[in-house]
């Protein structure tokens, strides 16, 4: 007789949850491709205070994982991806774009050259039916580790100084996208200076078995440099002001799409720096070539917008009266505190949205029960909201 | 030194060979290259023992279009035409079955089926029609494409109201619903079962078997015929043709790889090294090898690949001959009815039943057979006095449990004498050499994948504007200067020529546009 297999019941809990729960004070989570995520963790305004100003700790382990081997690795990443996957030797890592065959992203993600031929891929969502299609005619192995490895994101000013203060040797001369592999505890700990909050900062990989004992570590390191754990709320708040890519705010992954015209294409999001057309052949070449020849239809834009009310859903007009249809609509925003701005990511209708343009922005918002609707004028920008020198400074310096 | 042409096509069947010949009638400097020592592909006569010739696959002809015939100016010379079907039944009571007459059936039979043949043959000429074009593109702004769609709407019309409509459903349905409905005769019943499934991975309750039906009515409403000299002699008449055009053709040159310069087709390498350049390379190889093997998915899209990958492909149709010192003697027959088609089918269920265990990787223990002896027409076939018979036997799966290892060739080779000797027991006395083709031999021999008659199913999902998988149904793949011209393309397999003449016509209508 074969036995019965347990049946997990809700949601799964990262190899971090023990320490999560004890810092836990609001119970705030959600649930992120089966695993329980919080929120927040005692209050999101100090959480997000300790990304931009001391040590911040988010458990990454849910996010998508997957390990890409074999003799045509590369040539496979090369097809499956728009950069040019030949130029990340090993020891770095790559932000990446991939699209279906009609040029349009499926999802953006960080790749990283572990060793030789071998590749970790990660994403917010999960691709496994994809990559396995991607990998038919090649000599790949694609396994799915989400659940083999816990991680860590370690980011912010003293994100450096707490790492040191654990003596990892070599840890000054890490590079952004670069990648070392050290010793734990006699487990192999990967440090990446990778994240996603615009700042200094790395991510931790280890072995789940592993996970407490590299919290507690961790943890006891950065006490006098103000390390805190955050959740969700703080590092949204982060990531839009590094100007980076939701999956399901700035795009819809292409193959999650029924309607026509939903979906975006790298050229669109702003990410044609990714797009390698010197790559003889890559999945959505041909479309991305025509669609440089034709024009794309929409550009992701940067808004700095007047005034504090945030843009949260707002359409963007071309001028301040709305007789004329909107141009576009707002996919993130917020008030930025390091930035003291209003800032937004939004998709409008190329050609606007240049850099220096002038757009509209309907913002409503409530004031005791009523509505209250207001045009404010944003301009275009160009730049990342948040860039701080100390995110490409190597090494890092203390704080 | 290399060569440069303006088009190289890979593959020397009868479909390369019709786009050969059209190409270089316009100009072109075309170069075909052929793996096999002969032209022809699926299409050959050849030798199986000493003094015994068959026509290796395609052994009757039916579907040569008569488009491909104008055009070119065939006339393949015949050594008989317009055969009746015998269907076998028990105690020598067969019925003998013509275009639009049948012997043997009550007379409500003999009715309704002459009303029958005169709607399929109506829906036939239909099909023909959207055969005989390449399907426009979907979804599309081009005029080209909006005025094949508009044409394509306006056959329909044309019919009338009721009979497009009646179009339209019946193509998705199966055969064995509209026999048992119309017919009490089960040979009868039978007989329509296996011309509706002849070739296909599919049983007569299989859907869209009408459509199957219909296809094989498709070219010369369905009259059988038998070139002299095999169907080899159509292939070289086509390559004569081509020839005469211009075209270069050489054969035992099986190409290795097509090459692929900067996202672009630019020529071939053959097995034994030598690179021929052209900015066009047309494949006259099944969909499956020339992506995978010829061009390598590294050249092209993911979403592509997954469609060519999943391509149903798997070929079900086994090819027995024998070398025969004298005719066997079949119950109810005589000496001049063994020179007509013959047909083992003895009703709808029998052929149902035959189709099931290859759905599990076996072969049919009582499989379905259409059996010729070409000796009695063609006297070069086989020395003097003695016979050969080429049948045509389903179901023998490609992928046969445990493969096609002799002992399981040599099992299936006994069913099916067997199976005939149940008619004319005194067969296997006569057998002096046999030769048995699986789709496993006929994929190593005549390099089509899985085998397959059609190169792939033939079924709706992969018909007109989705063969051989959807946007790239205008012979054109999504890489620049490749082509296809083979049975895997619309319309789909049988010696008929229309994808080759499809094909030219859509490379040339391409380079005149450009
Ligand atoms: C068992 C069987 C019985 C059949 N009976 C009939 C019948 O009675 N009547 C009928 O009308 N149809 C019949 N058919 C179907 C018919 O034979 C085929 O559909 C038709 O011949 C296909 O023609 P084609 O030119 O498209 O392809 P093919 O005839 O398959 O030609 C493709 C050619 O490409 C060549 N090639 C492939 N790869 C390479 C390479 N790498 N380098 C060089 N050359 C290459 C092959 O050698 C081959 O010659 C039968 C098929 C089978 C399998």
């Amino acid at each position: 007789m074969s036995k019965q297999a347990p049946v997990h019941q809700g949601r799964l809990k990262t190899p971090f949850y023990s320490r999560l729960e004890k810092l836990d004070f609001v119970n705030e989570w959600h649930q992120w491709k089966g695993y329980s995520s919080a929120d927040s963790l005692y209050c999101s305004d100090t959480e997000y205070f300790a990304i931009r100003n001391a040590t911040a700790v988010f458990d990454l382990t849910p996010m998508t994982k997957y390990r890409i081997s074999g003799p045509d690795a590369l040539d496979y990443l090369n097809r499956l991806v728009t950069r040019d996957m030949a130029k990340i030797k090993p020891g770095r890592v790559a932000y990446a774009v991939w699209c279906d065959d009609q040029g349009q992203v499926i999802d953006d993600g960080t790749i990283f050259h572990l060793r030789e031929g071998e590749y970790r891929l990660c994403s917010q969502e999960r691709h496994f039916a994809w990559l396995q299609a991607a990998a038919i005619g090649f000599d790949v192995s694609i396994t799915h580790e989400t659940d083999n490895i816990a991680a860590l994101a370690v980011q912010g000013p003293t994100s450096f100084s707490t790492l040191n203060n654990m003596g990892f040797e070599g840890l000054a001369d890490l590079k952004p996208f670069g990648l070392m592999h050290v010793d734990f505890q006699g487990s192999e700990l990967m440090i990446s200076r990778t994240g996603f909050t615009g700042d200094l900062g790395y991510e931790l990989w280890i072995d789940p078995d592993k996970a407490e004992a590299l919290w507690d570590a961790l943890f006891e390191a950065g006490k006098l440099y103000g390390i805190r754990a955050i959740g969700t709320d703080a590092l949204e708040l982060s990531r839009i002001e590094a100007g980076f890519l939701a999956a399901y705010m700035e795009f819809l992954p292409a193959d999650e799409t029924v309607r026509t015209g939903r979906s975006r294409s790298p050229l669109e999001l702003g990410l044609e720096w990714l797009v390698d057309f010197k790559k003889p052949n890559f999945n959505g070449r041909r479309a991305l070539a025509e669609e440089k020849r034709k024009g794309s239809t929409w550009r992701l834009v940067k808004l700095d917008i007047e005034g504090n009310k945030t843009a949260h859903h707002s359409y963007i007009f071309g001028q301040e009266k709305t007789n004329k249809p909107a141009i576009g609509f707002i996919t993130s925003a917020a008030w930025s505190p390091v930035c003291k701005q209003n800032i937004a990511l939004g998709t409008v209708r190329a050609p606007r949205g240049m850099p220096g343009d002038t757009v509209w922005v309907e913002i409503y918002y409530q004031r005791e029960m009523h509505w209250n609707r207001h045009m404010a004028k944003a301009t275009v920008v160009d730049k990342p909201f948040w860039f701080p020198p100390r995110r490409g400074a190597t090494p890092p310096g203390p704080f | 030194m290399t060569d440069q042409y303006d088009a190289i096509i890979v593959g020397a069947g009868h479909n390369g060979l019709v786009c050969s010949a059209l190409l270089a009638r316009a100009g072109k400097r075309v170069l075909v290259l052929e793996a096999n020592e002969q032209v022809g592909g699926a299409a050959i006569t050849r030798e199986f023992a000493d003094g015994y010739s068959v026509s290796a696959c395609a052994h009757l002809l039916y579907q040569l279009q008569p488009a491909v015939r104008k055009d070119l100016k065939l006339s393949p010379r015949l050594a008989c035409e317009d055969m009746t079907t015998i269907a076998l039944g028990e105690n020598g009571k067969h019925l003998r079955i013509e275009d639009k007459r049948i012997e043997g059936v009550n007379k409500e039979d003999a009715d309704h089926y002459r009303e029958f043949r005169k709607r399929m043959t109506r829906f036939a000429d239909l099909l023909r029609k959207f055969l005989n074009k390449p399907p426009p593109r979907l979804g599309t702004k081009e005029f080209k494409d909006l005025a094949t769609l508009a044409q394509l709407g306006l056959d329909l019309r044309m019919l009338g109201k009721d009979e497009m409509r009646a179009f339209l459903r019946l193509i998705g349905m199966n055969i064995y619903d509209e026999v048992t409905e119309r017919f009490e005769n089960p040979l009868l019943r039978g007989a329509i079962s296996l011309d509706a499934v002849l070739g296909t991975h599919l049983g007569p309750r299989s859907p869209n078997t009408i459509m199957t039906y219909l296809y094989r009515q498709a070219g010369d409403h369905g009259r059988n015929g038998i070139p002299a000299g095999g169907m080899g002699s159509v292939s070289n008449e086509l390559a004569h043709v081509a020839r005469s055009e211009g075209a270069t053709i050489r054969t035992g040159i099986p190409v290795k790889r097509i090459i692929v310069e900067n996202g672009r087709v630019t020529g071939v390498e053959t097995e034994t090294g030598d690179r021929f350049d052209s900015f066009t390379v047309i494949s006259n190889a099944d969909p499956k090898r020339t992506i995978m093997d010829l061009v390598g998915v590294k050249h092209v899209e993911t979403g592509f690949t997954r469609r060519i990958h999943n391509l149903r492909a798997k070929g079900n149709a086994a090819k027995l001959h024998l070398a025969l010192d004298g005719l066997p003697k079949f119950a109810g027959l005589s000496k001049k009815d063994l020179a007509e088609r013959i047909v083992i089918a003895p009703d709808e269920n029998y052929v149902e039943r035959a189709f099931n265990p290859a759905k599990y990787g076996e072969s049919s223990p009582a499989p379905v057979v259409e059996l010729t002896f070409p000796s009695l027409r063609d006297e070069t076939m086989a020395p003097t006095g003695k016979h050969v018979m080429s049948a045509v036997v389903q179901y023998a799966p490609y992928d046969l449990k445990g493969g096609w290892t002799d002992d399981a060739k040599a099992a299936f080779e006994k069913v099916v004498i067997d199976t005939i000797a149940r008619y004319a027991p005194d067969i296997a006395s006569r057998v002096t050499a046999s030769e048995l083709l699986t789709p496993v031999d006929i994929e190593r021999e005549f390099h089509i994948s899985g085998g397959h008659w059609h190169h792939a199913e033939l079924t709706l999902d992969q018909f007109m504007f989705v063969r051989p998988v959807s946007s790239s149904a205008q012979y054109s793949m999504p890489l620049e200067g490749l082509y296809l011209c083979g049975a895997g393309t619309h319309p789909g397999g049988g010696v008929s020529g229309a994808a080759g003449r499809n094909a030219a016509k859509t490379i040339l209508g391409r380079e005149a546009a450009a």
